[in-house]
């Protein structure tokens, strides 16, 4: 498998280039996912992944850990993560999606390309779920992070339905069904709200559009690969059918290039890919996170709301009272509006303060949106221009053959 | 949609040499002719209506055959096939490769995807329902470029043999202005003709297994029996190759339209970024459909031209290998006569005159032969220097464009 090893190679060094960049920031911290394992046969079978972590920071006990873990476990660090802070306005990265079909291929023991590159794919994935989750100051001094990372003994997690990525979505669909039935539709005092929610419904719309597209682009880059490989079998052929020396000669290294042009196009879909189409993909992903932040905010004024309405019948129903001759549940209804005040003060402080965490997370987001794009695009376009130079190369070495041709 | 199109027709695309290149490339683009001032011929001009192409055929010569030096008739692809058809039947050509027939032209594929493209207008911008239509607009318009000259290089090979120009046909198809009424073949005669076909191909089987006395035909037909096939399996996958150079450089046009509508609505510094990448694609984008196109032209027509050229070679051999077998049963023939005693002379007179036709066909066949080995080697090597020269063009092209954009990204940050 000659070809095949060679992408992993250059899988390898793409996702240095990204690992690299991220750790000249102030966090100091870098994390690996590599060496996946299969544990176990047949459908009870699973992939164990080693993460290390290589780091001066303080909280973490040494500066260099090493542990094992299963796909099930990072999706449990990302239910955890999500059902505490997700309610607060902050942008939980979500984890990777699950994959059946992929899955059961390597549970079934299939060693053909395709299941080694879902491996691949998947740790590569996990290793950038991981580096986005300990970017964000909070999640990372977060204890279920530094037990994730840090201890050799995790408890296997359950019910990792609850927040993958299509359970970010049932979860954000809800909240929006929840606004859409709310009989007070939220004024939206704050222009800036109601602005972002528009560019991020946009930036979806583009993102998943450019994706499609990516992921086309690899396609027929992969396909374009074959047909040059057939392409430079089929001319090696019709050169040693010549009976014209100098043309056989010039045909068969026609096909030499093409041999050569065809390897040229398949690691450039597969920086296509790797670079460009998966970095969308997450994107995407996060967007859902996003717009889930702001259905949370929604939630949270309806809540607020709700109190009001409560406090106001409350209030009410104490005014009535007054004039009935009832004491008990006087005071009974005076208690229930202090009650209610209370609720109605808290939710007005959550509202202000999932606000205030929203603008400050969306802030966050954008600025590592902008260095994640700039540097990928920076990286996809250095890419391009080695496939150019190595053309370049091949052909100049051809023309003069071409030209002997006599 | 209606297209009127001739190739003279510049400007359909600002950028360098497009045209240019393309109508110089496509005269005699895989034959190595000599021009000669007795008789030129050429399409001057062409015309694409609904479901037929006429083409202006002007003739320039200073032959005596003709009524005036210069003149131009209208032509349809019909007629081209009636005069090619006319060769092959006449048993005087029989010793020479006949210039293989120009493809009939074929826009069905070009039009179904402009007619799609008509249906799906609701469902895109208009800056991309432009884009796409002028997309479809050049494709439409190369396939047209490329049948005018698979036609014409027909014309002239007819012109530049020595035997093949005196042809009465030949010159009546050059001058008479009139419609040549040439209707196309009804079923009868098309099952006809594939029955002859089913006995020219038996008898090949037959022939090819005979060993030749003459080393000479004996290795030009296991030459020709193997290049042919060859040509036709690198013919199939140099166009399958091509198809998905296009197809990638249509997900990189597609992927520059969304990077510029991002860089309209984004809110952030990266405007300005996907707007310059997008400008890039945009251009990188429309050198590799150059890419793609020069590849067809260079590549691609030139094993289309040459499977039907070894075609027209084996084609020969088989007629020569007939008339072998003719002189060879008309021998046995006349030794059964004078045996018997009965019709010698007769047996004789038939014998002289196939042992003729052999002997002819075998003297020009050899020399067609040779001649089309000189002409392929000069095709290909004419054909794959220039293919070498615009892919290294277009590569340079896109390393400066690469290279320059890169150095204003980096430069931002």
């Amino acid at each position: 498998m000659p070809h095949f090893r060679q992408n992993r190679l250059c899988l390898r060094e793409y996702f240095n280039m990204f690992n690299e960049e991220e750790n000249r920031d102030t966090f100091d911290i870098q994390i690996s996912v590599s060496d996946p394992e299969k544990v176990g046969d047949g459908m009870n079978a699973y992939m164990v992944y080693k993460v290390l972590t290589k780091t001066s920071l303080s909280i973490f006990s040494r500066d260099e850990v090493c542990v094992k873990r299963r796909f099930s476990d990072f999706l449990g660090l990302h239910s955890k993560l999500a059902s505490k802070y997700m309610h607060m306005g902050y942008i939980v990265p979500p984890a990777p999606e699950k994959s059946i079909v992929g899955m059961t291929k390597v549970k079934v023991g299939k060693e053909d390309l395709s299941s080694v590159e879902f491996v691949e794919k998947r740790r590569s994935a996990l290793e950038r779920y991981l580096l986005r989750t300990v970017k964000h100051p909070a999640l990372l001094k977060d204890p279920d992070v530094l037990q994730f990372l840090e201890s050799s003994e995790l408890p296997r997690a359950v019910s990792t339905q609850a927040l993958s990525g299509a359970g970010i979505l049932r979860m954000v669909n809800k909240a929006a069904d929840a606004v859409n039935k709310m009989t007070i539709k939220m004024n939206e005092s704050d222009a800036w709200f109601e602005e972002k929610q528009q560019q991020f419904e946009n930036l979806d719309v583009q993102l998943r559009k450019l994706h499609a597209s990516v992921e086309s682009l690899v396609c027929h880059r992969k396909e374009l690969s074959v047909n040059t490989a057939s392409f430079a079998k089929s001319a090696a052929m019709l050169g040693n059918s010549e009976d014209h020396t100098a043309l056989s000669r010039a045909l068969s290294q026609l096909a030499e290039v093409e041999e050569k042009i065809d390897q040229l196009h398949q690691d450039q879909a597969c920086a296509d890919f790797y670079l460009i189409s998966e970095l969308l993909g997450d994107y995407v992903r996060l967007i859902t996170a996003v717009k889930g932040v702001f259905d949370q905010r929604m939630k949270t004024w309806a809540k607020c709301q709700d109190a009001q309405v409560m406090l106001q019948r409350k209030r009410e129903a104490e005014a009535k009272l007054q004039h009935a001759n009832k004491p008990d549940k006087l005071q009974q209804a005076k208690d229930e509006i202090r009650e209610w005040e209370g609720k109605v003060q808290q939710g007005e402080r959550d509202f202000e303060q999932i606000s205030k965490n929203i603008r400050r997370e969306v802030g966050r987001f954008e600025k590592d949106r902008v260095k994640d794009f700039r540097v990928v695009i920076i990286k996809y376009l250095e890419s391009l221009v080695h496939t150019q130079q190595q053309m370049i190369k091949y052909w100049e070495a051809f023309l003069p053959e071409a030209k002997a041709i006599a | 949609i209606f297209l009127c199109v001739s190739p003279q027709q510049e400007g359909l695309d600002d950028g360098p040499d497009f045209l240019s290149e393309e109508d110089r490339g496509l005269r005699a683009v895989n034959v190595d002719l000599q021009t000669d001032a007795t008789l030129q011929v050429d399409i001057s001009d062409a015309l694409s209506e609904r479901d037929k192409v006429k083409f202006t055929v002007h003739t320039k010569s200073t032959l005596p055959n003709f009524k005036q030096n210069e003149f131009s008739v209208v032509r349809q692809h019909e007629e081209f096939i009636w005069l090619h058809d006319s060769f092959v039947e006449n048993e005087e050509y029989a010793g020479y490769i006949i210039p293989p027939a120009p493809p009939r032209p074929d826009f069905d594929a070009s039009r179904e995807k402009l007619q799609k493209l008509g249906e799906g207008e609701g469902s895109m911008t208009k800056e991309e329902f432009t884009k796409m239509k002028q997309e479809l607009e050049a494709e439409y318009l190369a396939i047209f470029k490329k049948t005018v000259a698979m036609h014409e290089v027909f014309l002239c090979r007819v012109a530049a043999h020595p035997v093949l120009r005196k042809d009465l046909n030949f010159h009546v198809f050059l001058e008479y202005n009139q419609d040549l009424s040439v209707r196309g073949k009804n079923k009868k005669e098309k099952l006809e003709d594939f029955f002859k076909n089913v006995v020219k191909s038996a008898d090949g089987v037959l022939v090819a297994g005979v060993k030749d006395v003459d080393d000479f035909f004996e290795h030009e037909k296991t030459f020709l029996l193997e290049y042919h096939n060859r040509v036709k399996d690198s013919s199939a996958k140099s166009d399958r190759m091509i198809r998905s150079h296009k197809s990638a450089a249509d997900d990189i046009n597609r992927i520059a339209s969304t990077l510029y509508t991002l860089g309209t609505q984004d809110s952030t510094d990266l405007c300005k970024f996907f707007l310059k990448v997008s400008e890039l694609f945009e251009k990188t984008r429309k050198i590799e459909a150059r890419v793609a196109a020069d590849e067809d032209l260079k590549l691609a027509d030139l094993l289309k031209y040459y499977l039907r050229e070894s075609q027209a070679a084996k084609d020969l051999l088989y007629r020569r290998g007939r008339a072998l077998v003719d002189y060879e049963n008309a021998n046995k023939a006349l030794d059964k006569a004078r045996a018997k005693n009965k019709d010698v002379l007769q047996a004789e007179t038939t014998q002289q005159v196939c042992c003729q036709k052999f002997e002819k066909i075998s003297e020009s066949a050899k020399q067609e032969l040779i001649d089309f080995k000189t002409r392929r080697v000069a095709a290909f090597r004419k054909n794959l220097v220039e293919l070498a020269e615009l892919e290294l063009k277009h590569a340079k092209g896109n390393l400066q464009l690469l290279q320059s954009c890169l150095g204003v990204l980096k430069g931002d940050t």
